[in-house]
């Protein structure tokens, strides 16, 4: 950790030397735009070695209100892009990732991880988004059905997106937050995340990617805090449908109660090796089942 | 000719009803440990059919027991092979004794005979058939190889369709290899304990289905109990945010299938006599005591005053009364309680400026009876546009575009079913994609099929009863 890179958001010269580094102001991802928490905090985000990387907004219930908002604008047109073109944006999500590579080893290198865990964390984070690609026009011949009534009915069963979903991202900074947001999106769901909290940064640069990935605004809005205080405001949300309770340790019961007020659809926290293939629990979780039923006759 | 009205009654001698019931536990009936008991009643007569007993935190606890032991000695290692001809058995001796139940169900329920008999008894022992294929099969359900059943199941049930409603919550559990306790709703009781006694003709080893009666306090006591590793339940979105809460934090797998307000909408080009009949159907079958009822008519606005007027002869004719009588179209309301809700939120209706209408119709002087009503000039701020009426009151609104049509179905928190009358192809899949619920009737309405998935999104709960989607809410996956 100690020799610095080109990309090392602390620049390591002695002051007055050579070229002074330009730091990135992290913010937040409201609508495809990068705005400041409205209540004007910040915290601070150090390195392993408790030395300052960045203040990283700190967003409030009413930055989690304006992304809600985000979210449910972004959905109809969303979940009505066809099934091809979310794979392809997805791939394209991937593609950009791993243009950035060495970007984002260092930021989680910065969080405390050796080099190769780090390497090894980009690799599967660009993988993942791969393999979620695929699953945007399978999904449906998988999940779906043609169910044999008894009667002159053809009757027919489909996937549909949930809506806006709530994610509490666990820790892991990258893959465990690709792995909460790409089941989310790929069928047709928008989402507001709370980034891991202790290592926020690597969300905000993922921000970057999914910015340029011809991804819609709104679609993805990633939040910095304290989850503890934004947590809830998500849970008990109205117009939130679905949440995923990733990266909560604790209280995830008084949050799963808070999310009966309008019947969420709940993940519930658990301890998960996010490097293992997914299955398909994520994306299933926030599909609803529809089926039309219509007459067969001449 | 002459075709004025005779009764036809169909004969109450096929049913005996018991003085008095106790509970289904480890195969047996006990008597409970509180001394509490109340009595069903006949809604279309108001006259007491029998007592049933109201079961304890402490009687609960034992069925959870009962069910416990049967999951973990017997049915749980059972080859689903035999499990399935366990099902099978049950599906046959509902077809045998179908007119039994179909009487017994409308007496407790006062639902027309034509709809138990044709609708409710055929369609419970389908369930029963239908789930008995997959108890061997379910490595091939899409829920890898070998997937585990959850445990013991609690399962609440309403009031609406007590024996279909029993069905669709015992069949798939069983066939998953869970066992099951479960409450019928404190006014319609019998059928379930018939079912008890199906069970033991069917050998069903003791302790895999038990029935608690009891009212709400014996179903929080219930889907509480700490021994269940599921909790099913069907009924208002009120109690299954409850049930909801109460569930949060736990292990408990929970599924829900709550309220309804479906939207019935009617394009100018569809077939009206056809839709006529599915809009009568879609709010008047089972006195609109049913969930997925279109109790929203959405119509053209072009079309409105021609449907409105087709509507009315044809509300003219429906038959309500004794729901023995063959010839009987709306039955009685099952309770004093439910009648007190339809009223009053038909009251609100005509504050809040709609126009009521209901067919000159003679009621019965005993019982619990409500005309088929039909509210005009709704506006979707009223009332009786947002809340669920489960009574045969249908509220009319207009449109003039299809994307108003959607637009104006899909606003509500409920997301049960939803209705599409058209003659073009293009546009029924159109509305169909855009709906935002579990069901969607094109042409058609009310019809179910063990075979077909059948829940809701948003405040309609979650989770899916029917088909290979139906098996999930009863495996560890």
């Amino acid at each position: 950790m100690s020799e610095p890179t080109s990309t090392d958001p602390i620049s390591t010269a002695p002051p007055g030397t050579g070229r002074i580094g330009v730091r990135k102001t992290y913010k937040l991802f409201i609508g495809g735009a990068f705005p400041r928490s409205e209540s004007g905090r910040s915290y601070v985000v150090n390195d392993a070695k408790g030395r300052f990387v960045a203040n990283a907004s700190q967003a409030s219930r009413k930055d989690v209100r304006d992304a809600v908002g985000a979210a449910r604008k972004a959905f109809g047109a969303w979940s009505e892009r066809t099934p091809y073109n979310r794979g392809q944006i997805l791939y394209r999500v991937a593609e950009m990732l791993e243009g950035r590579r060495a970007q984002f080893v260092d930021e989680l290198r910065a969080a405390g991880q050796a080099k190769s865990a780090a390497s090894t964390e980009v690799d599967q984070a660009v993988d993942r988004w791969v393999w979620y690609a695929g699953w945007a026009d399978k999904l449906g011949a998988v999940v779906g059905s043609a169910n044999p009534v008894a009667g002159p009915f053809f009757n027919f069963s489909t996937p549909e997106p949930t809506g806006v979903v709530g994610v509490i991202a666990p820790d892991s900074p990258l893959l465990g937050l690709v792995s909460v947001v790409a089941p989310a999106i790929v069928s047709g769901n928008t989402c507001v995340v709370v980034a891991a909290e202790p290592a926020p940064l690597p969300a905000i640069t993922l921000a970057e990617v999914l910015a340029t990935s011809d991804l819609p605004g709104g679609v993805v809005n990633l939040l910095t805090g304290r989850r503890a205080e934004l947590a809830p405001w998500l849970a008990s949300h109205m117009d939130v449908d679905a949440l995923d309770l990733a990266g909560i340790v604790s209280g995830g019961a008084e949050l799963e109660e808070a999310a009966a007020g309008n019947l969420k659809r709940v993940i519930r926290p658990g301890s998960g090796d996010w490097s293992e293939e997914p299955g398909t629990a994520r994306m299933t979780a926030f599909l609803e089942t529809k089926t039309v039923w219509h007459p067969v006759g001449v | 000719m002459d075709f004025e009205y005779a009764p036809a009654p169909e004969s109450r001698a096929v049913v005996d009803i018991r003085p008095s019931y106790g509970l289904f536990i480890g195969g047996e009936w006990t008597d409970g440990s509180g001394g509490d008991r109340r009595k069903t009643i006949d809604p279309a007569t108001e006259e007491p059919l029998a007592e049933f007993v109201v079961a304890t935190a402490a009687d609960v606890d034992r069925a959870v027991a009962a069910a416990r032991a049967a999951h973990d000695r017997v049915w749980g290692p059972m080859p689903g092979r035999e499990r399935a001809k366990y099902l099978y058995r049950i599906a046959r001796i509902i077809q045998e004794r179908s007119r039994e139940l179909a009487v017994l169900e409308s007496i407790d329920n006062g639902k027309p005979i034509r709809e138990s008999r044709d609708v409710d008894l055929p369609l419970v022992a389908a369930h029963f058939f239908y789930n008995a294929g997959w108890a061997d099969k379910l490595g091939h359900a899409g829920f890898g190889p070998d997937p585990r059943p959850l445990g013991v199941a609690a399962q609440v049930i309403p009031w609406n369709f007590p024996l279909l409603m029993l069905a669709w919550k015992i069949a798939p559990a069983l066939a998953c290899g869970n066992t099951v306790v479960l409450k019928p709703a404190e006014t319609t009781p019998l059928t379930a304990l018939a079912f008890a006694e199906i069970c033991r003709q069917a050998e069903l080893p003791p302790g895999v289905v038990n029935i608690v009666t009891g009212a709400g306090e014996t179903g929080r006591a219930l889907v509480a109990h700490d021994g269940v590793d599921k909790v099913a339940f069907t009924g208002s979105t009120d109690v299954g945010r409850q049930i909801a809460r109460t569930v949060a934090g736990t292990r408990k797998r929970l599924t829900l299938e709550l309220g309804g307000k479906a939207a019935n909408i009617v394009y100018d080009d569809a077939a009206l006599d056809q839709a006529v009949e599915g809009v009568v159907n879609g709010i008047f079958f089972n006195q609109g005591h049913v969930c997925c009822a279109g109790s929203r008519l959405l119509v053209q606005e072009s079309i409105a005053d021609e449907l409105l007027g087709r509507l009315r002869t044809r509300m003219a004719t429906l038959r309500v009364g004794d729901p023995l009588d063959k010839n009987t179209d709306v039955g009685a309301i099952n309770s004093a309680e439910q009648l007190d809700r339809i009223t009053a939120l038909s009251e609100a209706g005509e504050l809040e400026g709609a126009e009521r209408w209901s067919p000159p119709c003679e009621l019965p002087e005993r019982g619990f009876w409500f005309a088929p009503t039909l509210f005009t000039g709704v506006a979707q701020s009223h009332r009786i546009a947002r809340e669920e009426i489960f009574g045969p009151v249908l509220s009319v609104l207009t449109f003039r575009t299809p994307a108003e049509a959607v637009e104006k179905a899909n606003n509500t928190p409920y997301g049960l079913s939803a209705g599409v009358w058209t003659e073009k192809g293009s546009r029924v899949l159109w509305t169909a994609e855009r709906l935002r619920a579990g069901v969607v009737w094109a042409n058609t309405f009310n019809k179910f099929d063990p075979a077909s998935p059948f829940g809701g999104y948003k405040e309609s709960g979650f989770g899916r009863e029917g088909g290979r989607h139906g098996l999930e809410a009863y495996l560890d996956v």
